[in-house]
């Protein structure tokens, strides 16, 4: 009985915490405005993470510098998610309910974003994913998301880029292998078949699973079958494994990926020279936005930023303006300044937030040759849409 | 048939690895009638600790200097990590009912695998060995891995069968009390058999992370697979635990990339489960053990 009411008690505590918190921060004018972000600064995509912290970084401190937002400075508080999906729920929900975040940036891992939206979405704060790439991140069964964000491309894009790309390239026999684990693999997957069914032919479609470490067998029954190239939509610390192992058994076909490849590992490894993925921006545009960027994010943080990064700045940068036209440090005004952003210049392209939250972007197609990604192609919207 | 040899190779060097995993559950459990659900995780520091030794000596010395360090620090490490584990979670529990030691061995389970992703211990980020170490064997890793396997359990088979700690350890795992009252030391056999079994695990911690990666949580599926492999085997029978995780390394293979059809290779592990049921159902004390009468 005793445990009981001890039990109540702690719950009627909690509760009446929770509620203090939040009211605190949503009656909060001054002091500094909270941004919060979850991230993946450890665990299977640690890349991913503190890449995209390190731009986003960036961006918060050029704001301060310059005096703030409002007339106010901003405090980013990050939370670690371990790679890890509940993690991450977690993780949002602890920016939200005790460090009072205004607005929460993350993930890069669609399945996270989509863990971490659904939070936001329940307790109406917006959300800004910098690199999240599976539509249903911010559309979910016809239906937009109000709270949800993203600054970069979709999957149904990718897909259709990344199958063109197959076609430009004359390949006409490709093996898929995709992590059925990860909402990102599985989109892109799909997306790149539908795409690239009128060019040739998939003469292989294998999966595997995120805690998979080996991959022979697989990779086995795709040599069987002769293909031209093979098709990644994978993480990088997975293709990385996958890429050793079908140089081990003598696989020495080209391998090609999306935007989940991008990870200095992706590039350094031995295996992986002379493959393809596709990304959100290349460190080879002449554009003076870009290379500017570059000298900036070198000079701070002492290596050239990969699209993580550049998408992570475009992020705080979107988040910042967003404030600052919205004229208030609330959730709601921030939401509905966000949806309506218009050609922001951001370092990874103009940047339209359009009726589906999401933004239309140009894709560059990479090759990796002499340990760094090497811009190819270009891919806008309008050419793969055709 | 070209592609089926390739396979079933595969499968085999996956396998060796499983069954050095297997032996230490299967020896711990013929001694103390105890499933010790830590054993996947000895395997991770085994390769862990490779990982630091091979980052700090790498360099200067050759790397085939490097690797037996590699080798021999992870061993010893386990070693001791197998002794303490026995000393300090399961020792002061000996005497109370087996469940209470079961729900141990998963604590102790936990609390190395959330040790371990302490940034200042290891952290949750997958790492890889140094190249040079990681390709000292080239492309006969699936033979070496094999071969050693073979070699570590035949040294154990011969200790067990021709020396007198070897006659210590059947005999507790015979009959507990009646090898105590034969003044056969029962602590310092169980401890040699917790530093056995997770020596071996180590040398697999190692040669799985020389193949693929380290990370915090590769204990897991692989220490799973391994307890069945026990129990496929007949668990507390060595050779049991060499057959049964060969075979589980082929099946699993065989599964993954000639018998499924690709659009169903993810579920693989689950076979392995269902063989696990399975053998529980029609012959629960395995292919090489022997039925035994509980005795009431």
């Amino acid at each position: 009985m005793r445990l009981i009411h001890a039990a109540a008690l702690t719950l009627i505590l909690c509760a009446a915490g929770m509620g203090c918190k939040k009211n605190a921060t949503a009656a909060s004018s001054t002091g500094d405005i909270v941004i919060g972000e979850f991230a993946s600064m450890t665990g299977g995509t640690a890349a991913f993470g503190t890449s995209s912290h390190d731009g986003l970084l960036l961006a918060i401190e050029q704001a301060n510098n310059a005096g703030g937002v409002l007339g106010r400075k901003i405090k980013l508080v990050t939370a670690d998610d371990r790679s890890d999906v509940n993690e991450a729920v977690t993780a949002v929900q602890k920016l939200i309910n005790s460090d009072g975040a205004v607005a929460i940036i993350g993930e890069v891992a669609s399945k996270r974003s989509l863990a971490g939206g659904a939070i936001c979405q329940r307790y109406k704060v917006p959300m800004l994913s910098p690199a999240s790439t599976n539509p249903a991140v911010t559309v979910e069964d016809g239906k937009v998301k109000p709270w949800v964000f993203r600054i970069c491309f979709t999957d149904d894009f990718q897909g259709s880029a990344d199958g063109k790309f197959a076609a430009d390239k004359g390949w006409k026999r490709i093996a898929v292998l995709t992590d059925v684990d990860e909402d990102y693999s599985k989109g892109l997957s799909k997306f790149f078949k539908l795409a690239f069914a009128s060019h040739g032919e998939i003469v292989a479609d294998e999966s595997y699973r995120n805690s998979d470490r080996d991959f022979q067998s697989q990779l086995t029954r795709i040599a069987e079958k002769h293909p031209d190239a093979i098709y990644i939509p994978g993480y990088y610390t997975e293709l990385k494994l996958i890429a050793t192992q079908a140089a081990s058994i003598g696989l020495k076909v080209p391998l090609f990926g999306g935007d989940g490849w991008d990870s200095p590992e992706t590039v350094a490894s031995d295996a992986t020279q002379g493959d393809f993925y596709s990304d959100h921006y290349s460190g080879d545009d002449p554009s003076p936005r870009v290379q500017d960027f570059i000298k900036t994010f070198d000079a701070r943080f002492g290596e050239k930023p990969g699209a993580m990064a550049v998408l992570g700045y475009d992020a705080g940068k979107v988040i910042i303006d967003a404030i600052q036209r919205g004229g208030k440090a609330d959730p709601a005004s921030i939401r509905d300044a966000l949806a309506t952003t218009r050609d922001f210049p951001g370092v990874s392209g103009s940047i339209t937030i359009d009726a589906d939250h999401n933004a239309r972007k140009s894709l560059v197609m990479l090759e990796i040759k002499d340990h760094a990604a090497h811009l190819v192609k270009t891919y806008t919207p309008d050419e793969v849409e055709k | 048939m070209h592609a089926l040899i390739e396979q079933l190779l595969i499968g085999l060097s996956i396998g060796a690895t499983y069954a050095l995993i297997a032996l230490g559950y299967t020896m711990v459990y013929g001694v103390l009638r105890l499933i010790n659900f830590a054993h996947g995780d000895v395997y991770m520091v085994g390769a862990v600790v490779g990982y630091y030794i091979a980052g700090q000596l790498i360099g200067h010395m050759p790397p085939w200097l490097v690797l037996v360090a590699v080798f021999l620090g992870a061993v010893v490490a386990c070693c001791i990590l197998g002794y303490l584990i026995e000393l300090l979670a399961y020792r002061p529990l000996r005497n109370r009912p087996r469940l209470v030691l079961l729900i141990t061995a998963i604590g102790v389970s936990l609390l190395l695998e959330n040790l371990c992703q302490l940034p200042f211990i290891f952290g949750p980020t997958p790492r890889s060995y140094p190249p040079e170490v990681r390709e000292a064997f080239g492309r006969y890793f699936a033979p070496v891995t094999l071969g050693l396997s073979l070699v570590l359990m035949t040294l154990l088979t011969w200790m067990v069968m021709k020396t007198k700690t070897g006659l210590a350890l059947r005999a507790v795992s015979f009959r507990f009390d009646a090898a105590q009252l034969m003044g056969i030391n029962t602590n310092r056999i169980i401890s040699l058999t917790f530093m056995f079994g997770s020596g071996l695990a180590a040398v697999a911690g190692v040669l799985d992370a020389m193949r693929y990666d380290v990370r915090p949580l590769m204990g897991v599926m692989p220490g799973l697979k391994a307890f069945i492999a026990a129990v496929l085997g007949g668990i507390g029978n060595i050779p049991g635990a060499l057959v049964g995780g060969l075979l589980i390394g082929i099946i699993e293979t065989l599964l993954r990339g000639v018998i499924l059809p690709p659009a169903y290779t993810s579920y693989t592990d689950a076979a392995a489960f269902v063989i696990l049921i399975v053998i529980l159902l029609v012959k629960p004390s395995g292919l090489l053990g022997r039925a035994t009468q509980e005795k009431v």
